[in-house]
């Protein structure tokens, strides 16, 4: 996967690229990537409330050494490492630094939720990790784990039944909908167990957003998010995107809520291998309840994606 | 005592002492005596009860666990669903609970016995992992994760069998196996306690093996041997595992262990010392690999449903009036995994086919119990059994089949038995009673006298009520009783003879139990197949047609006659058996097919899906 004949076939695809890989070492342990499904896409950096015009940051993005920060005027500016003097392209969707090392799309993805006036927006947190985007990304669309890993909270024994649900690929998306788990606490505002009625999307090889009912309010629909940073194949940054309808509750009670949720799936991730995500539908074993992943896993396939996935043999 | 020149004298390995090492490059860790020998990866006391202990060997993670009857078990440290450790999980007795999504395992056989997210459903009998053979000698677990494994275990040490061995503590070590094995001779056991500080002894070391030596110091007629097995965790990584031929006394035993965990400490500053100077080995592959189709069966001619097992009656006593209690041990490896509400095939030796419900709780995979009610009008297949079979004998039986599998996500479960039905119920008892479940038993019998394995019944305590001599009119009555106290998302599970179960369905049915959460199963089911609802399958290559009946799938029927067709989830969701289809529209049933594929009829999952018209022809 990663023999050098195959970076040169591919830089002469894509000859935007050639000058982003010469007289770098591509190799497994740079985990530099050369995949053009992923390269070309927006990817999350940073909340922009959680940076300060004093200073730079340095993060990694997809193996490469990335520099960004914001101006006087907080407008973000975005360069690899060895590249100061060419700007990347820069996107501030959902209050959050997008940038591209190839040619991205003409914005990042829709979430037509977080316009309404009312919406609470918040970068719930951004966590380091040790895994693989897709597998953050997988194991936000799974129900099953709720009783066992997020117990009390988003779910509880012995309410672990998964009931069929749908889900499939929509407009070049993949969708999970009436996907219905009992959960004791599903939200900061919620009082009681109930049935939660979620509906998944994955708009982006990395991102997933989850959009579940509102306690009190069935008409509308909290919308959490997973902006995933793959920092290089192995080794992510999640971000945690709230956009909530809430007119009670602190930002920081919000916030303390999605992180320990997140803070106790992240054990669990660290603990999965391969830390790449296997396509081969044998390499693991799916069940019924895994419909959403069986779905993403195939997604992926088809869009060709390499970075971050073990591809079927 | 041996003395030092001696016991490794028809053991002896490849010559590893000495200088002449230092030009060697390397020790094949995939050589077979190494990938199918025996290696110590834990001591005996790492496992204590109710513990998970995770250890690599060979570049390959185990997870050690000891069940609660004692047996020990060696696992890939992975869960077959999404790759979590295993280690992470819970030991719960007699199965092992992954932490992610609540999957468990069965000791001994690692079979899945239940899956949360699905509790109707049983799990395929497929879902299995990896097990390796394991071992306790000296202190120590042994493992061998080779494909040619000796049953015998590990090669025996002459002076730790003739001595009292006692496991020092184990020493990890970043250093190669070849590196660790060269340098054993300079290990110092003999500044301990008996040993005069100023004098320099002999010091003999003698490989045993390709990964363990003995060394001995003697010293005006004092004599220490330590054995050392050098556990392979990966190219450049090990763990040191000493054993000392003779256990401390107890007015020597600190002072001891403090000397040896000392040396052990130098012997580690100077491998990795050693080590640090020489280029990193390159880290064995890990060998993960697909998740596997097998059953660990000991004898198994035939596939699926088919599958064989013979088994050796171990004992046979009667269990209550007219009931004979079977233990059937495997002839050679383990019993195909159990789930509660499993039965199994008996072939008797007459030629007839009867079946019986397992009594074994989740995870008590050791002995099938069966009972056997002597029937009045047997046509020779309880009679057969009670009279003509003996302890001793061998009998062929199938897998158990599950189709009245237990749900372990009720609120409280209602289980009521009647006679011999109580075999199944038995095993779902005491899986919920190990569980700690809110359950109740009620069990009908004609009489004190009648009560079949009435010593587990007690262990029960409360939660089993016996129900005796009552009349039809009376039993009626209790049954009416028992389902009355329902709450919502209790579950009800009931055998025993048709009438009395047409009863118990017809009370609950009164007192407003949901069809869902009435499970049952008649003692004698009709084998009459119903034509009407099932279709005619072609198989275009082989020339094969068969009927797929109601109940069937087309898994099944390809099984029933021989074609061994690859399966892993049997739910539809895994993609394992999906097969071409020529002629005919197929019915989906799976989750797995995405919608163009379902809308193009072209493939079809075959361990869930049927067919929409009277003939469908697949690619096979």
């Amino acid at each position: 996967m990663w023999d050098t004949s195959r970076v040169a076939a591919y830089a002469r695809r894509n000859p935007h690229i050639k000058p982003l890989l010469a007289g770098r070492a591509v190799s497994p342990e740079t985990s530099l990537c050369v995949d053009p499904a992923v390269l070309n896409l927006w990817h999350p950096l940073a909340a922009l409330s959680e940076l300060s015009p004093d200073r730079d940051y340095r993060t990694t993005l997809l193996g490469y050494e990335i520099v960004h920060g914001i101006d006087a005027a907080a407008e973000p500016w975005v360069v690899l490492a060895d590249r100061p003097d060419e700007l990347l392209p820069v996107d501030t969707r959902y209050g959050y630094v997008w940038t591209s090392i190839g040619e991205p799309p003409g914005a990042v993805f829709d979430i037509p939720e977080a316009l309404e006036p009312d919406r609470r927006l918040l970068n719930a947190c951004s966590i380091q990790v040790a895994t693989s985007a897709p597998r953050a990304v997988e194991n936000f669309l799974d129900m099953g784990h709720f009783p066992y890993v997020h117990t009390g909270l988003l779910g509880e024994e012995p309410h672990t039944e998964v009931v069929d649900y749908h889900a499939g690929v929509e407009g070049g998306e993949v969708w999970a909908r009436d996907c219905l788990f009992f959960q004791p606490v599903a939200a900061m505002s919620a009082a009681g167990g109930q049935m939660t009625d979620y509906t998944y999307r994955v708009p982006h090889p990395y991102c997933v957003v989850l959009y579940k009912t509102v306690a009190g309010d069935p008409s509308r629909r909290d919308v959490i998010a997973l902006f995933v940073q793959a920092m290089t194949q192995e080794k992510i940054r999640a971000h945690n995107f709230l956009c909530l309808v809430d007119s009670t509750s602190t930002d920081n009670d919000l916030k303390k809520f999605q992180q320990i949720i997140f803070s106790q799936d992240k054990p669990i991730l660290e603990n999965q291998y391969p830390k790449r995500l296997p396509l081969d539908p044998r390499a693991e074993t799916p069940i019924r309840a895994d419909q959403s992943s069986i779905a993403y896993r195939r997604w992926l396939s088809d869009l060709g994606v390499d970075y971050s996935v073990v591809r079927a043999r | 005592m041996t003395g030092p020149d001696q016991a490794g004298s028809d053991l002896a390995g490849p010559d590893l002492g000495g200088s002449d090492l230092a030009g060697r490059q390397g020790l094949d860790l995939t050589a077979a005596p190494i990938e199918n020998g025996w290696h110590a990866i834990a001591r005996s006391d790492d496992a204590p009860l109710r513990h998970v202990y995770q250890t690599e060997l060979l570049g390959r993670e185990l997870a050690v666990w000891r069940a609660d009857d004692g047996y020990l078990n060696v696992w890939d440290n992975r869960c077959l669903h999404r790759g979590v450790r295993l280690s992470i999980g819970s030991n719960e007795g007699s199965e092992l609970k992954c932490v992610y999504h609540g999957w468990r395992y069965s000791s001994r056989t690692g079979g899945c016995t239940y899956i949360p997210a699905h509790p109707g459903q049983a799990p395929a009998r497929t879902l299995c992992t990896r097990v390796f053979p394991a071992q306790e000698r000296y202190g120590l677990v042994w493992a061998n994760l080779g494909s040619e494994v000796d049953p015998g275990g590990p090669e025996p040490i002459e002076v730790l069998d003739d001595g009292a061995p006692f496991a020092l503590r184990s020493l990890p070590v970043n250093a190669s196996p070849l590196m660790v094995m060269s340098r054993l001779g300079d290990y110092r056991s003999d500044r301990g306690p008996g040993f005069e500080a100023e004098q320099e002894p002999t010091v003999t070391m003698t490989p045993m093996g390709p990964l363990s030596a003995r060394v001995t110091s003697v010293l005006a007629g004092v004599e220490a041997t330590v054995v050392f097995f050098v556990q392979p965790v990966d190219a450049g990584r090990v763990v040191v595992r000493g054993v000392l031929a003779e256990t401390p006394t107890p007015s020597l035993e600190i002072q001891t262990l403090r000397h040896h965990a000392e040396a052990l400490e130098q012997l580690r500053q100077v491998l990795e010392a050693a080590a640090g100077g020489e280029p990193r080995p390159a880290p064995l592959e890990a060998a993960l690999q697909r998740v596997e189709i097998r059953e660990p069966v000991s004898s198994r001619p035939g596939v699926g449903d088919d599958a064989r097992v013979e088994v050796v009656v171990e004992r046979k006593a009667e269990s209550g009036r007219g009931v004979m209690a079977f233990e059937l041990a495997p002839v050679s490896g383990e019993l195909p995994t159990t789930q509660p509400g499993a039965h199994i095939d008996v072939f008797l030796p007459n030629g007839l086919v009867r079946q019986y419900s397992l009594t074994n709780r989740a995870g008590d995979q050791g002995r099938y119990v069966i009972g056997v009610k002597r029937e009045a009008d047997s046509r020779g297949g309880s009679a057969v059994l009670h009279d003509s079979v003996s302890e001793g004998d061998v009998l062929t039986i199938s897998a158990p089949r599950n189709t009245f599998s237990l749900r372990r996500d009720a609120r409280h479960t209602i289980l009521v038995a009647g006679g011999i039905g109580l075999t199944p119920l038995l095993a779902m008892a005491e899986t919920l009673n190990e569980g700690g479940h809110s359950f109740e038993l009620h069990y009908f019998a004609r009489s004190a006298d009648h009560v079949a394995f009435a010593p587990r019944l007690g262990r029960l305590g409360p939660a089993a009520t016996a129900h005796l001599g009552l009349s039809p009119v009376e039993t009626g009555e209790a049954l009416q009783e028992i389902v009355a106290r329902h709450e919502p998302s209790s579950h009800l599970y009931i055998c025993g003879p048709g009438p009395m179960l047409d009863a118990a369905r017809q009370a609950a049915g009164h007192s407003g139990w949901p069809d869902p959460r009435v499970h049952f199963e008649y003692f004698k089911n009709s084998n009459e197949l119903d034509r009407s609802h099932g279709f005619e399958l072609t198989l275009a290559r082989s020339g094969l047609t068969v009927f797929v009946g109601p109940g069937e799938t087309i898994l099944d029927v390809l099984r029933a006659n021989d074609i061994d067709l690859p399966s892993s989830c049997e739910q539809g969701a895994c993609g394992t058996c999906v097969l071409g289809v020529i002629e005919g529209r197929p019915d989906h049933q799976d989750v797995y097919l995405n919608a163009s594929e379902r809308e193009s009829g072209e493939r079809i999952v075959a361990c869930v899906s049927r067919s929409v018209d009277d003939r469908l022809v697949l690619d096979l």
